[in-house]
């Protein structure tokens, strides 16, 4: 039946299992993408016309803050379907995207930061895109001091589902903030599907370290997914074959 | 190589933007791992606890 | 009047007049935000320079920012002593809909601080600066925005219910939410003393007042429910 494999997603022991067969298949081609990426984006791409080899950011802020995006919309998607359907492990997902999404959100700031320095002149600008990215950063943060100001895990991966639920606002607001207000921000140059503005050399490279990024957020996802099973599982018997056999190695 | 080292001037930005990034990224995957180490840890003393009881 | 109303709207009807008559009683309560906005606004022309002209240009932030810390601090009141008492698991219970219920609470509440405040926001401003003209824009700017205060303050509140010493936390998951209302507060603030036209502004913190009350008490009785089990 279709319907199965989305049941068994909904059984801890069985997501347990599968996230430690998939995690090597997303942790592998992670390494090697970001590799491949970042080596394109340092030297096999040619220098900008305007912004010369400090353009090179880059290829380090644009998938952090692509992913900073990406995570919490995960987060706010995994914590609503915990809240409609009642899923422990929705939830679980949900509680192992908080910290890479607040590490993310963190690198964007910062590189984007760095960027600005010679670019724009100055370290920090309160343009839209910026201000609203680091309201981003408050509310992973602000996520995590929820959760851990509740002691009960369930009550706790409720009421955080409920606050990750509402601050998706956000997302578009920062999607959106450059074309709604006049923004240092350039406008969209790669998500334009007719005809970006990027030439191949350096689109590619970019669309690599993407990829690379995305994955490497499902590989630490899966890692840290398993985790919070585990500890969301208090007597229940498949924990007993699960850790047995399995040596101290992640 | 001199001149991939420079960035054009802009080596200081650039390298400590790629070097805070690959820190960030290499202590998010240490610290997913000691996560699960430490669940794996707790739930086997769980184990062991209801074993003896 | 009140026969044509619904079970659900006599309910809430009956929730904000007891939290106002209770309000009533007192008043030390209600009056202590707005105190706190007071000495606020005070202290910025202490740190910064009594030099008014200079004191304009900051007056839409300084009145703003005051504003906004003074309900959140306000918002300790909203359901501390229903939840103390078990009024709120009554509501809870009683069958109502939590969400109109809860929608009341909020709305008394916004009467108790963010009118209020909507007041005394001209009277600091004054005292930083702005000209008279802008009182009536800096009213209606202050009034309209606090209401999303209220309501994202609700949402901060129901998602902290169950936390001990909840108040920097309810900060600091309410401030980010907060920051479109600043952003367009304080820009009609700054319209209003410049004497230009408001109206942009404010049809925009109308749109997120109307989002609020739409999906906001929604939120907070979900959050509740969940606090209360």
């Amino acid at each position: 039946m279709a319907w199965t494999w989305f049941h068994r997603l909904a059984s801890p022991p069985y997501v347990y299992a599968l996230a430690a067969r998939l995690t090597p298949w997303f942790a592998w081609p992670a390494a090697l993408l970001i590799v491949a990426g970042l080596y394109g984006g340092l030297v096999v791409a040619p220098p900008d016309y305007q912004q010369g080899e400090g353009y090179r950011i880059l290829y380090v802020h644009v998938p952090s803050a692509w992913m900073s995006l990406m995570v919490y919309t995960t987060m706010a998607v995994a914590a609503g379907i915990g809240l409609i359907w009642r899923m422990k492990v929705a939830h679980a997902v949900a509680a192992s995207c908080a910290a890479l999404g607040a590490t993310f959100t963190f690198c964007a700031l910062v590189t984007g930061s760095l960027w600005g320095a010679p670019m724009w002149g100055t370290y920090w600008e309160w343009d839209p895109r910026l201000t609203f990215e680091l309201v981003l950063l408050f509310q992973f943060l602000g996520y995590m001091g929820l959760r851990a100001a509740i002691e009960d895990v369930q009550r706790a991966d409720r009421v955080s589902a409920v606050l990750a639920v509402v601050g998706i606002v956000n997302v578009p607001i920062i999607h959106y903030s450059v074309e709604w207000w006049n923004s240092l921000h350039q406008t969209a140059s790669v998500m334009k599907l007719s005809k970006p503005s990027m030439p191949p050399e350096m689109l590619i490279p970019l669309l690599m370290t993407g990829l690379g990024f995305t994955l490497l957020f499902g590989a630490l996802l899966l890692v840290r997914l398993r985790a919070e099973v585990l500890s969301r599982e208090r007597a229940a018997s498949w924990i007993r074959e699960a850790v047995a056999g399995e040596a101290v190695r992640a | 190589m001199m001149e991939f080292l420079e960035m054009g001037g802009y080596a200081r930005y650039v390298w400590s933007s790629y070097a805070i990034v690959l820190v960030a990224i290499v202590l998010n995957i240490v610290w997913a791992r000691r996560a699960l180490k430490r669940a794996q840890a707790e739930a086997r003393r769980r184990v062991t606890m209801r074993d003896a009881a | 009047m009140s026969e044509g109303l619904t079970p659900a709207l006599e309910a809430a009807r009956l929730v904000m007049a007891r939290d106002l008559h209770l309000a009533f009683r007192r008043p030390g309560e209600v009056l202590q935000p707005l105190v706190f906005f007071a000495i606020v606004t005070t202290l910025f022309p202490l740190a910064i320079t009594p030099e008014l002209a200079q004191l304009r240009q900051v007056a839409p932030g300084v009145v703003w920012v005051a504003a906004l810390l003074a309900s959140l601090l306000a918002l300790e009141f909203l359901y501390r002593d229903d939840a103390h008492d078990g009024t709120l698991e009554q509501y809870a219970l009683s069958g109502q809909s939590l969400t109109w219920l809860l929608f009341a609470k909020t709305a008394s509440h916004w009467l108790l601080t963010g009118l209020p405040l909507a007041i005394m926001a001209p009277v600091a401003a004054l005292a930083l600066g702005a000209p008279k003209g802008s009182v009536s824009g800096i009213i209606a700017s202050v009034a309209i925005g606090s209401i999303a205060l209220s309501l994202l303050g609700a949402i901060g509140a129901s998602l902290t219910l169950g936390v001990r010493r909840s108040g920097v936390l309810l900060s600091i998951l309410t401030l980010p939410l907060a920051i479109p209302v600043l952003i367009f507060g304080a820009r009609a603030t700054q319209l209003a003393i410049a004497g230009e036209d408001i109206a942009a502004p404010l049809y925009l913190l109308g749109a997120i007042d109307v989002l609020g009350i739409t999906l906001a008490p929604l939120a907070a009785s979900a959050a509740v429910r969940i606090s209360l089990e």
